[in-house]
């Protein structure tokens, strides 16, 4: 991953090749970019600012959007909601999915491989089949639009990318250890919380990164179980926010709420970009 | 559910650790069975997996969710389906989004993945370019914006009059593009689409075959140039069949995203588009279900939704086996 400077002995065609190499790196990073400063730059225009000309900066540089789409948008509630459903699906499903994973490949009994080859299938099925049953599903048990029932079917439907993920890492651990752990008198319980699972903690936070982006940016699931405005999460309350008003939406308000539902999702990249891009490595060499 | 998915090693099974035979049942062993392996199957089963197998029987009903009759129905609802112009024209766009969004993220990504890796020097080992952590970093954003908020964006970098891309094509003497409506023009408002997706998913696979690369051994490199072969030879008959399954992978985790591509969609266009140009089956089948309450047809919606998923990975698995993926494999 490091950034090698080359020999400057290369040929004439090879500086052509790596000329036009930054060229072309260069004009997609443009096009990343760009959208990306317009937005921030947009956020603080006023609408009318805005339909005047996409170039101009904004003559008053104020939070006065951002104010705004926090509380008038309801965005602010929305951060709330989304921070409670987030932060707790998280903590079980990364708990869940650990006891789950340590299971599955530490123990050898009859159905585990079955088990496996269930969260595969369950890791592959759209969601979208899903949808129509599980809104009767939470509908019976009482929990259709409310945060805890979006909470369990966060959990529910990270679990089998969780297991998977895990799962190498926990069969990684050597034996030696938790062979001691049980000669020392740990019962399982204690083997598992005190030994096995810190351990694991590279891995656990690994997917815990990816876990979290995943939810964050989770749509489809409560726009189907979730329906109440109050429960709304962040990425339906924009959906909902830039659809409503059609024409007459307040542009600058909206992406001020924009930036407010990037910003949380850029600092954990930002925090954890080398172990993000060292995960999707992990992943590729087996 | 998690686009990241294809981090994923696939192949991996449990194998069995402890080979001891039966111990004790203390209640220390009992409980932590019963906890560690019954609460997240409980989980698993009641809210994934149930679901999924009652959607099939509900396919197969006209049930409309919200009075207790539900009559069985055989497969009508597939038959009323077939004669659905506007779910046959969502089916049939879903279809070009998987033959479209795929190839072209794989490509871009893998020439962007190639620059960055060997685009340097073609002395020595695989050696990076200038910057490349740069150009990784930016390229890879995108993965972690929310979808939605992509959607939204563009929606508004797409828009006729305050739109930044009409702008700049304006300013460069493009007059043509003066309000010109990129998502409301049944010409442009597919490819726009497309487009928005595959800048969303080019840097999480660029950064996904920049790692494949890598991990080809530079010997591989070096005997091909003292060949005397050229860029594109060596990455024609080095670096795609090595990194082969990797492509494979990228390929089946961007069909599934594209046969859904729900919340682009929503976002861009939420009523489908222009004569219903960027309509996918999933914003026809939440419709059908939960405005008209025709849980039943919704139902079969999502079982065809299913079986074109499966289909588009076993088309894939097949390419890849036909075009030799099991014969060229190099052991590493």
């Amino acid at each position: 991953m490091t950034t090698t400077t080359q020999p400057t002995s290369g040929t004439a065609g090879q500086k052509t090749v790596t000329t036009v190499s930054h060229l072309v790196l260069s004009l997609w990073t443009i096009v990343i970019i760009v959208p990306l400063l317009w937005t921030l730059l947009s956020s603080f225009k006023t609408s009318k600012e805005i339909f005047a000309s996409p170039f101009t900066l904004p003559a008053n540089w104020n939070f006065d959007n951002y104010v705004s789409a926090w509380t008038t948008a309801g965005i602010g509630r929305y951060f709330v909601n989304t921070v409670i459903v987030v932060g707790c699906a998280l903590v079980i499903v990364m708990v869940l999915g650990a006891m789950c994973a340590y299971v599955l490949a530490r123990f050898s009994f009859f159905g585990s491989k079955a088990i496996y080859y269930l969260m595969l299938a369950g890791l592959t099925f759209p969601v979208f089949l899903a949808v129509v049953p599980l809104f009767f599903v939470l509908k019976n048990v009482g929990l259709l639009n409310t945060l805890p029932g979006l909470i369990i079917t966060y959990v529910a439907f990270a679990l089998p990318f969780t297991v998977f993920f895990l799962v190498p890492f926990f069969r990684a651990l050597p034996d030696e250890i938790a062979e001691a752990a049980e000669i020392d008198g740990a019962g399982e319980w204690r083997t598992f919380f005190q030994v096995m699972l810190p351990m694991a903690k590279p891995g656990m936070a690994s997917v815990a990164i990816f876990n979290f982006l995943g939810l964050w940016n989770q749509f489809l699931l409560p726009v189907a179980i979730n329906t109440n405005r109050e429960n709304y999460v962040l990425s339906q309350g924009m959906a909902s926010f830039a659809s409503q008003a059609g024409y007459n939406v307040d542009f600058g308000r909206l992406f001020a709420a924009v930036v407010i539902t990037v910003v949380p999702v850029l600092i954990v990249y930002g925090i954890f970009q080398r172990q993000l891009q060292g995960s999707v490595t992990a992943g590729t060499m087996k | 559910m998690i686009d990241s998915a294809s981090v994923v090693a696939a192949d991996e099974v449990p194998v069995a650790r402890r080979k001891k035979g039966r111990r004790k049942l203390t209640f220390d062993r009992v409980s932590f069975f019963v906890v560690f392996l019954g609460l997240p199957l409980a989980v698993f089963l009641v809210f994934v997996v149930w679901p999924f197998v009652q959607a099939f029987w509900y396919s197969m009903t006209d049930w409309s969710g919200f009075t207790p009759d539900m009559n069985f129905v055989g497969l009508q609802n597939y038959r009323t389906l077939l004669n659905d112009d506007t779910f046959v024209t969502a089916f049939w766009n879903n279809i070009l989004l998987a033959i479209v969004v795929p190839f072209v993220t794989i490509v871009l990504s893998f020439v962007l993945a190639t620059m960055v890796t060997v685009g340097g020097t073609t002395h020595g080992a695989a050696r990076g370019i200038r910057n490349s952590d740069f150009y990784r970093v930016v390229s890879f954003f995108p993965y972690a914006i929310p979808a939605i908020i992509i959607g939204l964006l563009w929606a508004s970098m797409f828009d006729p009059s305050s739109g930044l891309l009409n702008g700049i094509l304006t300013a460069l003497g493009f007059d043509q593009f003066d309000s010109y409506p990129w998502l409301g023009d049944t010409r442009t408002a597919m490819p726009a689409s497309m487009f928005v997706i595959i800048w969303g998913f080019v840097g999480f696979y660029m950064v996904l075959f920049v790692a494949a690369i890598k991990g080809i051994p530079s010997d591989y490199y070096d005997a091909i140039r003292l060949d005397g072969a050229g860029r594109i030879r060596t990455a024609v008959s080095i670096t795609i069949p090595l990194i082969r399954d990797n492509i494979q992978t990228a390929y089946i985790y961007l069909g599934i995203l594209a046969l859904d591509a729900f919340v682009y969609m929503h976002a861009l266009n939420p009523g489908g588009g222009p004569d219903n140009s960027t309509l996918v089956m999933p914003q026809r089948l939440l419709n059908t279900a939960f405005s008209k309450g025709q849980f039943g047809l919704a139902s079969a919606m999502g079982v065809v939704l299913a079986l074109a998923t499966l289909g588009f990975a076993a088309t894939v698995f097949a390419v890849n086996w036909l075009t030799g993926g099991r014969a060229q494999k190099v052991p590493r």
